[in-house]
């Protein structure tokens, strides 16, 4: 298969970039995008060229760090992927393919391909856990939730935090990231006692970052790559209300010494 | 800060007011759409209308206030926004390929501004009679939309503007139950039946006016105000 790449080459985060063309000859079908992006940068290697930047680590569409926008859909065109996870079986020979980082003031640009997600762990830290005393580990059935909401709390619980949603986002905003997050949590019993407090800290830490706010275009849940649905915005949006209207801090002299 | 300045300055209390003005707007639509359609029925049904609006000047300037309000607070609250969206993201794709975004929702924006420069344009024409309006005479709405939309430009202006509702209120309509929490789950977050059968209406209901009005449907009737004696 023979493939025109156009990459966005970038030094550095201070520096300008733009789209290079890297001809390509002898692309396997059986290839993953990213053993293609390896066989690339053998040739530029080779050649005594700067390989490209990108991150991956699992290879296996769980941890969330080969993160590319391909051809204008984060991911690339299979649904439901991570770029790992995307075979050179989705293109044809002949192909023209674009490449580009996450592109998204919250997501700093590190080099070429790699942007900073560090964003993402800010928000988390925020709010995105629950307080758990630790002892004796407690048995796994002694509190009983539902079905349906195991089922949804687990589907929010898929999300990778891999800013496919946020690159995909007209707006650049993170509300399927933050939404998710809220309601995987949320939805559980050992969510509740930090539910309010969750949804202000985090929600006000996704506005701190600089990421843009939902207009509900969809584009978030088509590059999701576990294929989160917008209904998490939704009990984020829930959650932030209520919780704004009933959260009250707690007084600064409790639990001095 | 307090909680409701806390509010407003985050993304989700900016669109949770988008959310409910919206809905006001989309009350006050379906209102005065159902009001326009008396034109069909002639001057003297119209002259009454105008009538019943004026039952209490103190309620319906409270009402008047309220839209007002309502209208500024969606579109600042919009303004704020857009600026937010577009300093998330400085660089721009060289690429871009959209996978389920719609016309309605990739243009409601700038379909905003035209509806505010409609309803400013709006007031002056049909309210006070000040701009486009032959022959305006106050409380003789029938003849007062006769002979304002006969002009065809004018009428156009009209269509334009009620197309844009349209598409406002076809992402708007939609999104408002997503935006306050109080949507159903469901596997098609994206399907939208309600949102669709709510805009063909109000597009259908107001453009009958001006397209009425250039096809004639309306024939000359005298002022009801006048036959009054007002």
């Amino acid at each position: 298969m023979r493939l025109t790449l156009h990459v966005w080459r970038q030094s550095g985060p201070n520096t300008a970039g733009k789209l290079e063309t890297y001809p390509m000859d002898g692309v396997e079908a059986d290839m993953s995008f990213l053993e293609m992006f390896d066989m690339l940068n053998d040739k530029l290697t080779l050649e005594g060229k700067e390989p490209i930047a990108f991150a991956h680590d699992c290879r296996e569409g769980i941890c969330g760090s080969c993160n590319m926008m391909i051809s204008g859909q984060a991911h690339g065109p299979w649904k439901g992927a991570t770029t790992c996870q995307l075979h050179m079986r989705a293109f044809k020979d002949g192909d023209e393919i674009w490449v580009e980082p996450w592109r998204a003031k919250a997501f700093p640009m590190v080099k070429d391909l790699v942007v900073d997600r560090s964003a993402f762990d800010r928000i988390i830290q925020a709010g995105g856990y629950v307080s758990v005393n630790t002892g004796g580990a407690r048995d796994a059935n002694e509190i009983l939730i539902g079905k349906e909401v195991v089922d949804e709390s687990m589907d929010a619980a898929a999300c990778i935090g891999c800013g496919a949603c946020v690159a995909a986002c007209p707006n650049a905003s993170a509300s399927l990231f933050t939404g998710a997050k809220i309601t995987h949590l949320g939805l559980l019993p050992q969510g509740q006692p930090e539910r309010d407090r969750r949804a202000l800290a985090m929600v006000e830490q996704m506005d701190i970052e600089g990421f843009g706010h939902c207009t509900l275009t969809g584009e978030c849940q088509e590059a999701c790559p576990k294929e989160i649905s917008i209904d998490v915005i939704k009990r984020m949006n829930r959650d932030y209300a209520v919780a704004a209207v009933r959260y009250v801090e707690p007084k600064e002299t409790a639990g001095a010494g | 800060m307090s909680y409701l300045a806390r509010f407003w300055d985050s993304t989700i209390g900016k669109k949770f007011v988008m959310a409910i003005t919206g809905i006001v707007g989309v009350l006050f639509v379906l209102g005065h759409m159902s009001g326009n359609l008396l034109m069909f029925k002639g001057a003297e049904a119209m002259h009454e209308y105008a009538l019943l609006l004026r039952t209490s000047m103190p309620l319906l300037w409270a009402a008047r206030g309220g839209l007002i309000v309502a209208v500024l607070l969606h579109a600042l609250a919009a303004y704020q926004l857009t600026q937010r969206s577009n300093a998330a993201r400085p660089q721009q794709y060289a690429k871009t390929a959209p996978q389920v975004t719609t016309f309605a929702a990739k243009t409601i924006r700038w379909g905003g501004v035209l509806l505010l420069a409609f309803i400013v344009f709006h007031i002056l024409h049909m309210t006070l009679g000040q701009v486009a309006a032959p022959g305006f005479v106050h409380l003789d709405p029938y003849n007062n939309v006769r002979q304002g939309l006969a002009n065809p430009l004018v009428a156009g202006f009209y269509v334009l503007a009620i197309g844009a509702l349209g598409l406002h209120l076809y992402h708007g309509t939609w999104a408002v139950f997503r935006t306050l929490g109080i949507a159903r789950p469901t596997p098609t977050p994206l399907k939208r039946r309600l949102s669709v059968v709510l805009a063909a209406a109000v597009v259908l209901g107001f453009a009958a006016i001006p397209i009425g009005a250039l096809a004639g449907a309306f024939p000359d009737a005298p002022s009801p105000v006048m036959a009054e004696g007002h």
